[in-house]
């Protein structure tokens, strides 16, 4: 239809310059993290290492989680032939690009912790599967078949490694549309983000019961993936959401309006939703069985240390959404959209240390410089990659097929 | 004058709908409806029409659907007859949320449904009320009030310069009983 003919004068090619308080903060929340990283490791008291220790695997996983969403959002909108997010392409991508890195850090945090006994002690101790040793485990040794050392690494590489290829080919693909235009490049990452959407739809929940429900062995829940998908795939659209709105408050990025603002808090506000119906789905089954071996894992939850954290992850990461972007004008405004988007990402963090931490250090769970330092950290080093990479590229994939019907994206 | 009614200007393409929209509002003239077979971006905008209240209605629904949904469940399971599933209290909170849930949803569809079929008086058996046969095919239709607006040489002239195809003359409001 020619409803839209009016001429417009963005600049396409234009790029993103990382510098000035956006790097000075990400470089000292980097060193803020290498520091509560090494007061923990280097600490005498066993207790705060094992801490340090869970609280790397959930940053490390968090980020690897962002990243891969980043990767999924681009898959996503090439299956689905979406339109309307070409023009924001760029930032998804720089996310994929950096999952390489991020799958790096995560699988050196898990080895690490795997072979210092420090996470996954469940599961890998000594004698937990000899039939003649005092710490035999029948349960854990039921499980051995699947739960064993060397499957556990095997998978976290093929996974890891199949999601970080397909990630960055799929980013390199676009940058490589740039230069040479026409739809080779279209068509190709079309198949390989059907490829990607399939590898990732059924390794996720499995690639999730490795690196965190196994911190907890003897139990298990088959929503576990799902619940983690829910809970990475809405983190993911946050940081998509807080970096979109920073880089257009700097000037950047103007053919992104709050149209799409609209297209985004929309799935923000929808996939807040499925988590809360994942996370209840898995609750409500296991309370109303009331089978002692299911119920394990939220008695602990129930105690006092975590019941007040458990709740207000249900707040953050459901009720505030819910109420606060139910509104048509509220998925508009970018202050309000900044304002929940950092609450879920602040709400997934929760979310993830309740997963993470009564399996790892149990009663004694900390909040201090080791989980804030660590976090900050992370978020640092994720922003230093992320608006690195982006500042290398163009803002927009002039070439993309779909970028003008992006650009006259309405609601 | 004539016993006119409406003028009906008939375009094969919305640009020029759009174009003419914007002719007769440069010209004052009051725009009565328009009538198109897909939705355009940006003509409610143009025309200045209201946001639709159907979300006030959804709520208002919902939130019936949420109590009616309560109370059944409370009534049979806890109040007339208290019954022990699994050892659970009477009233296992947890258990009512999908029920409650999904009747606030079925109220909220079918009320919602409902209202707009009000709105909209488009009841079984009742004649619709079209006032351009091809605007639900192939026509985009600007209908002009001619009683309120007099000078319909004009409008005429605006319709056709916008690029009508047609300009009809309509004395009664509907045509779709004939």
């Amino acid at each position: 239809m020619g409803t839209h003919n009016h001429h417009n004068d963005y600049n396409f090619s234009e790029q993103f310059k990382f510098a000035g308080i956006a790097k000075i903060l990400s470089l000292v929340a980097i060193v803020v993290g290498i520091a509560a990283i090494a007061v923990g490791l280097l600490s005498s008291d066993h207790i705060m290492v094992e801490r340090t220790y869970a609280n790397l695997l959930l940053m490390g996983y968090y980020f690897t989680c962002v990243c891969a969403a980043g990767a999924f959002f681009i898959a996503l909108q090439l299956v689905t032939q979406s339109g309307w997010s070409a023009g924001m392409l760029r930032i998804p991508q720089a996310m994929a690009s950096v999952l390489p890195i991020a799958s790096i850090v995560l699988l050196v945090i898990v080895t690490l912790g795997l072979t210092t006994h420090n996470l996954y002690h469940h599961w890998h101790a000594e004698g937990l599967m000899d039939p003649n040793s005092p710490n035999y485990d029948s349960l854990v040794a039921g499980k051995s078949a699947f739960l064993n050392v060397p499957g556990f690494l095997i998978r976290q590489i093929v996974f890891m490694g199949s999601y970080s290829i397909l990630a960055f080919i799929l980013a390199k693909l676009s940058y490589n549309e740039d230069l040479a235009g026409g739809l080779h490049s279209y068509k190709k990452s079309f198949k390989l983000s059907a490829l990607f959407l399939v590898i990732f739809g059924f390794t996720t929940p499995i690639w999730s019961f490795d690196t965190v429900m196994s911190l907890e062995a003897h139990w298990f829940s088959t929503m576990f993936g799902w619940y983690n998908f829910a809970a990475m795939w809405v983190s993911g659209l946050a940081a998509i959401v807080v970096i979109l709105i920073l880089v257009k408050k700097a000037g950047y990025m103007s053919w992104v309006n709050e149209n799409h603002l609209h297209n985004l808090g929309m799935l923000m506000f929808g996939f807040s939703i499925f988590w809360a119906y994942v996370w209840f789905a898995q609750f409500i089954l296991i309370w109303y069985s009331n089978i002692p071996e299911e119920t394990v894992y939220f008695y602990k939850r129930w105690e006092p240390e975590y019941k007040p954290w458990f709740w207000l992850s249900i707040i953050i990461n459901f009720v505030a959404p819910l109420l606060l972007l139910v509104d048509r004008d509220a998925k508009r405004k970018s202050g309000m959209m900044l304002f929940v988007a950092i609450l879920l990402l602040a709400g997934h963090w929760l979310d993830f240390y309740i997963m993470i931490m009564p399996g790892t250090v149990d009663a004694h769970r900390g909040f201090g410089f080791n989980e804030v330092g660590i976090a900050a950290g992370f978020v640092g080093l994720f922003t230093f990659l992320v608006l690195s990479k982006m500042s290398k590229h163009a803002l927009a994939p002039k070439n993309h097929p779909f970028l003008q019907e992006s650009i006259h994206h309405q609601f | 004058m004539s016993n006119t009614k409406y003028i009906l200007g008939s375009f094969a393409d919305p640009d020029d709908l759009m174009h003419g929209i914007d002719k007769l509002q440069a010209n004052n003239i009051s725009i009565y409806d328009c009538f198109t077979p897909m939705p355009i971006h940006g003509i409610e905008a143009k025309l200045g029409v209201k946001p639709s209240r159907l979300p006030i209605a959804a709520f208002v629904f919902g939130a019936l659907g949420t109590v009616l949904g309560f109370s059944l469940l409370f009534y049979t399971m806890a109040y007339d007859w208290p019954m022990n599933i699994g050892g659970k209290p009477s009233l296992p909170l947890p258990n009512f949320v999908p029920v409650t849930f999904e009747v606030t949803i079925l109220i909220c569809a079918l009320g919602m449904v409902a209202t707009f079929f009000f709105r909209n008086h488009l009841f079984p058996g009742r004649a619709p009320r079209v006032m351009d046969l091809r605007a639900s095919d192939d026509r985009f239709i600007l209908a002009v009030d001619a009683r309120e607006n007099a000078d319909h040489a004009l409008i005429d002239n605006l319709l056709k310069e916008a690029g009508a195809v047609e300009v009809k003359y309509n004395e009664r409001k509907y045509v779709s009983y004939e």
